[in-house]
């Protein structure tokens, strides 16, 4: 029997109740959100439960989201699979704009250890109870975290490529 | 190679002295790169050695990072080809690909059958490159150089079809949205013919020379094993992977680009040490010349080789001049105002060292709003100072080149 969405779904709400919402199926993937506090006891228990068994991750990465509420200017997002039902999921959290942390998910995969430390080199989110967070691409001297929107990628006189010149915003909603 | 000053709170003093008050003898600390000739790249591995077994590693990557996914982040999606290029450099064609199908699956295009089978093709000649390199350069680190010579002619015959197709050989930045950017000429289909007949016999004589060869068999066999458990549990994906016996392979569990069409096996390995990494990726390599021919004869009549979708693909240049429609699409699509969707999209495709996955999120606008690419040597090679404990040092140069860890890739 093919793991269903729906099912998924309901062991989680039945296990977590309000703190994961937003289900929904984007293209080919199955998403939710989980707040922060319990987002590693999600992951546990998709990795565990033996009847969702997402055993692989696939991949771990961050979001900067700067014109976002207060609480919901980062975002770690937590790719999963399932190989014996090929099924893929995505988890995604949103953490707080000034003090970004969540818990670290290397003890369920060793994997997570480069991902998250690569995270925190771009973003500067803490993942709480990592065993050695500190930059792993960048130099270690470097001070700010090169993937926040904030940080400028090249001359900033630069308007040429600018969308203004093109009558929208980022949001692409009126100026 | 020299000798390292580490700081005195290096957790590797610990040890030293430990053992130094146990029976007086001294562990070493050894600096391995970053630039060594053995190592085929920029890495750097700080052992801690006991004689010449190795007890520790600590790598260092990031020399050569490039910042790839902020420079995306700030480039219209059609000039982010060149990047994916420069990631693992073995085996662009895959990369570019990627690309095009993310954004293919994002735009919602449907490109014709006969563009899927000639994506197919060129992407297995890169597969088979890819492999050739690292099996060819494992045979260098083990001391057979002739191999290496023997084969890498036909990594240049791959490269003249490429040229043929796209104008560049290395970094191809090869194919638009929706397809290619021009048809394949006649001529590179001479070549792959050409290459087709010439390459299994160079590609039989180099496994000859290999599988059974005494020495390479003592340097490979239960040097660098893994279990599938621990390579799950890395990340491993790919030849790696399927080294120690999973059988894990995306195109058949989400096929892309019509590779559903075709039959082939996915080799496995039984104990995930060096040999049989060898051994899956020279079977890897029959089985994309089994995909190719079977390309080229399933291949559908006609010259389609981009997909109907105006907004998107280019239209020719001719047309601009004397065309209203054309020259407005030209501006449009040359300006980066491409119409695109809010929408988040993950696609992963069977790379040559694993699954490469594209994580692209986009707000509308002429750029990704967040592009994350899903390296497979960056995950697997964390792996690689579990690989090396215990082992010699000789042994742990082998391993890193049959685990085919890409710089380009690693660092992104």
């Amino acid at each position: 029997m093919a793991l269903e969405s729906v099912d998924i779904q309901s062991k989680l709400q039945e296990t977590f109740g309000d703190n994961v919402k937003y289900f929904r199926t984007e293209y080919d993937m199955f998403v939710l959100e989980a707040d922060e506090d319990v987002v590693y006891n999600v992951i546990k228990f998709l990795k565990e439960e033996p009847a969702l068994n997402f055993s692989f991750l696939t991949d771990l990465c961050g979001v900067h989201y700067p014109d976002s509420e207060e609480n919901e200017q980062f975002c770690v997002v937590y790719h999963l699979h399932n190989w014996y039902e090929n099924k893929r999921i995505r988890v995604k959290t949103f953490l707080n704009g000034t003090k970004p942390e969540v818990k670290s998910i290397t003890s369920l995969f060793n994997c997570a250890n480069w991902m998250e430390r690569e995270t925190f080199d771009f973003y500067g989110i803490i993942f709480n109870g990592h065993p050695n967070l500190v930059r792993i691409l960048n130099m270690d001297e470097m001070t700010s975290f090169p993937m926040r929107k904030e940080f400028p990628m090249e001359d900033s006189g630069r308007t040429d490529k600018d969308d203004r010149f093109f009558g929208r915003t980022i949001n692409n909603s009126t100026i | 190679m020299g000798t390292v000053a580490l700081p005195a709170d290096h957790r590797y003093y610990k040890y030293i002295e430990e053992r130094h008050n146990e029976d007086g003898s001294e562990l070493a600390i050894l600096n391995l790169g970053p630039t060594h000739p053995a190592t085929h790249g920029i890495f750097q591995n700080i052992l801690l050695m006991d004689g010449e077994r190795i007890l520790d590693a600590e790598p260092t990557i990031g020399y050569i990072h490039r910042a790839f996914e902020k420079i995306a982040e700030n480039r219209p999606f059609y000039q982010i080809t060149p990047l994916t290029d420069r990631m693992n450099y073995c085996s662009s064609p895959i990369n570019n690909m990627a690309w095009w199908l993310t954004l293919e699956k994002l735009l919602d295009i449907e490109i014709p059958k006969r563009a899927q089978y000639l994506r197919v093709i060129v992407m297995e000649l890169a597969r088979i490159t890819d492999h050739l390199i690292c099996n060819s350069i494992l045979g260098v680190d083990t001391g057979a150089y002739t191999g290496f010579l023997y084969v890498f002619q036909f990594r240049e015959k791959v490269y003249e079809i490429y040229e043929e197709i796209c104008g560049a050989r290395l970094t191809t930045n090869m194919g638009r949205i929706g397809g290619f950017e021009r048809d394949w000429s006649p001529k590179a289909f001479e070549l792959l013919d050409t290459f087709l007949k010439d390459f299994p016999v160079a590609w039989k004589e180099f496994e000859d020379l290999f599988t059974r060869n005494r020495i390479f068999i003592d340097r490979t066999v239960n040097v660098g094993a893994i279990t599938p458990e621990m390579a799950m549990d890395y990340g491993f994906t790919g030849p790696n992977l399927r080294a120690a016996g999973v059988d894990y392979d995306v195109r058949v569990a989400q096929p892309y680009s019509s590779y559903e069409d075709f039959e082939f096996n996915i080799p496995v390995g039984k104990s995930g040490d060096t040999y049989d990494r060898f051994c899956v990726r020279n079977a890897e390599v029959w089985e994309s010349l089994s995909i190719i021919r079977q390309a080229l004869e399933k291949m559908p009549e006609g010259n389609a080789f981009h997909a109907d979708v105006p907004d998107y693909y280019l239209p020719p240049k001719e047309d601009v001049y004397h065309n209203m429609e054309a020259l407005i699409y030209h501006f449009k699509i040359v300006m980066g105002e491409i119409p695109v969707p809010v929408a988040e999209v993950y696609q992963p495709v069977e790379g040559g060292n694993g699954e490469l996955g594209f994580y692209l999120i986009t707000d509308g606008s002429r750029t990704p709003y967040r592009l994350h690419f899903r390296r497979p040597s960056f995950i697997y090679y964390q792996a690689y100072p579990e690989m090396i404990k215990g082992a010699m040092l000789s042994d742990a140069i082998v391993i890193l080149s049959s685990l085919n860890v890409i710089a380009g890739e690693l660092d992104a």
